[in-house]
């Protein structure tokens, strides 16, 4: 920039700079809002349009889970807790309790991923109001579980199937994600 | 106003009482009708629809719950900012503090006299209206320093610091167009610029030749740096000077401010109508009524047309920085307004009785611009394919 060219240049910079700007701005003034208006009502509950991998509460399915603890290890913040019982007898184990603290809960995700069958996972669930601290923690242990091995060659038993699915999906898609840490090297 | 006010007299209305007591009375009653019936609900709608304007422009809802579409949130805002406790601190300087709302307000409000509403609907026709108007609104300078002093606080002193430097900055600019629109007209008075005009757009001074269209923009850009609103809003600048001078205030002093800022967006629109656009002038019709509330339609319209584009250039330009800002002004405004004042004065030596020719040309021109301007907007909006809305309401 200098002398009287740059002066006038800088004009018409700022003069055509600004006509596209104003331009830009308009054209928004003719879109749709991307807002959400939440307690309203919409034709699909807010839950359903929240994209797969939104990290909302965190869910168990302990129908699937090993009770490898890996979750639990590597919560950075040890909302986790899980406590498994052994039976003398018979040498089965199951849970005692598996409480996740959603009060600590930042949502990292680390859980999800470190979960081999992913029976941890983000569910779409946000509204987590309660009227007490005690009413956030979420136990998901309601009746003794027995602890879930995996079969080799695949899973035959006809209802656990599904949810084995489920989890591995869940799995491919958060876990390992495109463009996340595992991917590329397939 | 005057004259309405000795007709009164003259029929007798007012016998018995001095003339200059009916003229006093006369005076607060037309301050008290036209501050609360139109300043304070234009300024408060203002308030709601930039708000709305502003959320649609970045893809947002912006207020839409309070009364239908949410029109009245400025009560509600009121009512809230009235129901606040109204802090002095202890530091702050106990007179002037409380003090400086008012200072602005009064310097706002008092622009209104020679706003008119229509060819009879003025409260006063001075015969220096322009110069009355600049010199009122320079009034707010000293109160926006007031309170930026009386804060005791570096926030508040930096921002009233900024905004003085900046409004007598931009004074220079702001005056130099409205200088180039008073060498046409050969008078101040505002009634007189407006009969000077024509209802058609080629006898508005803003296409009345290159010069005045320039000077047009130049003012409107002064007006806007002088009425602190973004892009030259820096003496509020919430990165820098957490709220600038009004940091301290609360409540309903805090509002004023505010009230002020928002009813001054009408002011600059209203003049930039009285000087460039025509002002109230309509195509003869009809009687005294209907021709009454036309002009009062067509003048209020042309006005909140610029506090539209007001708005709407807040929500595309970021804030310029002090330097740039005194740069622009400086560097650019002040020399560009001379030529317009020294351009506007050679023209009218060349066409002593106007140029017709010029003036349609110059009317074309602004319609080519803005033909060109939606063109650009058309393209905008099939480029990104967004979805389109276009019900103001949601």
């Amino acid at each position: 920039m200098n002398g009287f060219g740059g002066y006038i240049k800088n004009i018409v910079e700022t003069v055509s700079t600004i006509f596209e700007g104003l331009a830009i701005t308009l054209s928004h003034l003719v879109r749709r809002p991307m807002t959400i208006q939440y307690p309203d009502r919409i034709p699909k509950p807010v839950q359903e349009t929240l994209p797969l991998r939104y990290r909302g509460i965190l869910e168990v399915d302990l129908d699937i889970c090993t009770g490898c603890l890996a979750c639990e290890r590597v919560c950075p913040i040890s909302c986790i807790t899980i406590g498994i019982d052994m039976n003398k007898e018979t040498k089965q184990r199951t849970f005692g309790h598996f409480d996740i603290d959603i009060c600590k809960c930042m949502y990292c995700g680390l859980c999800a991923e470190a979960c081999p069958t992913g029976s941890i996972r983000h569910s779409q669930e946000f509204e987590g109001a309660s009227y007490s601290p005690a009413g956030l923690v979420r136990h998901f242990v309601t009746r003794p579980v027995a602890l879930y091995k995996p079969k080799k060659g695949g899973e035959t038993d006809p209802t656990m199937v599904e949810k084995v699915k489920i989890g591995q999906e869940y799995l491919d898609e958060f876990a390992t994600p495109e463009g996340g840490a595992g991917a590329g090297e397939g | 106003m005057q004259a309405f006010v000795d007709s009164l007299i003259q029929q007798g209305y007012f016998t018995g009482m001095p003339t200059q007591v009916v003229y006093a009375i006369a005076m607060i009653a037309a301050a008290f009708a036209v501050l609360s019936f139109f300043v304070a609900p234009l300024a408060g709608v203002t308030s709601w629809l930039e708000r709305r304007v502003w959320a649609r422009m970045q893809s947002r809802v912006g207020p839409n719950r309070v009364g239908p579409q949410g029109i009245l949130q400025w009560l509600a805002d009121g009512i809230k900012n009235l129901l606040k406790e109204d802090l002095i601190p202890a530091a702050a300087d106990q007179l002037l503090f409380p003090l400086a709302p008012y200072i602005v307000f009064i310097g706002f409000l008092c622009t209104f006299v020679v706003i008119p509403f229509g060819s009879n609907l003025i409260v006063a026709d001075l015969d220096i209206g322009i110069l009355y108007l600049l010199a009122v609104t320079s009034i707010v300078v000293v109160g926006i320093l007031m309170a930026g002093w009386s804060s005791n606080n570096k926030w508040s002193l930096l921002g009233g610091m900024r905004s003085a430097a900046q409004i007598v900055s931009y004074e220079i600019p702001a005056g130099l167009a409205v200088l180039s629109i008073i060498f046409l007209a050969g008078t101040m008075s505002t009634q007189g610029i407006i009969k000077n005009q024509g209802w058609a757009p080629w006898d508005w001074y803003l296409f009345n030749n290159p010069f005045t269209f320039i000077a047009f923009f130049l003012y409107f850009t002064a007006a806007l740096a002088e009425g602190n609103r973004t892009p030259f809003d820096i003496p509020e600048a919430e990165s820098e000077l957490v709220a600038g001078y009004v940091t301290e205030y609360s409540g309903m002093r805090f509002l004023f401010f505010f009230f002020a800022e928002w009813g001054n967006l009408y002011v600059i629109g209203a003049v930039a109508t009285i000087l460039f656009l025509g002002g109230w002038q309509v195509p003869a019709v009809g009687d005294g009524l209907i021709e009454g509330v036309l002009q009062f339609v067509v003048f209020f319209l042309k006005a909140y047309l610029w506090v539209f584009v007001a708005m709407w250039v807040r929500a595309t330009l970021p804030r310029v920085r002090v330097d740039q800002l005194m740069a622009l002004c400086w560097k650019y405004m002040v020399p560009l307004s001379f030529l317009c004042v020294i351009g506007t004065a050679a023209w009218m030596v060349v066409f002593p009785h106007g140029n017709r020719w010029a003036s349609v040309g110059m009317f074309v021109l602004g319609v080519v611009i803005l033909l060109l301007f939606f063109g650009r907007v058309r393209y905008q909006i099939r480029h990104s394919k967004p979805e389109l809305y276009l019900r103001p309401y949601i």
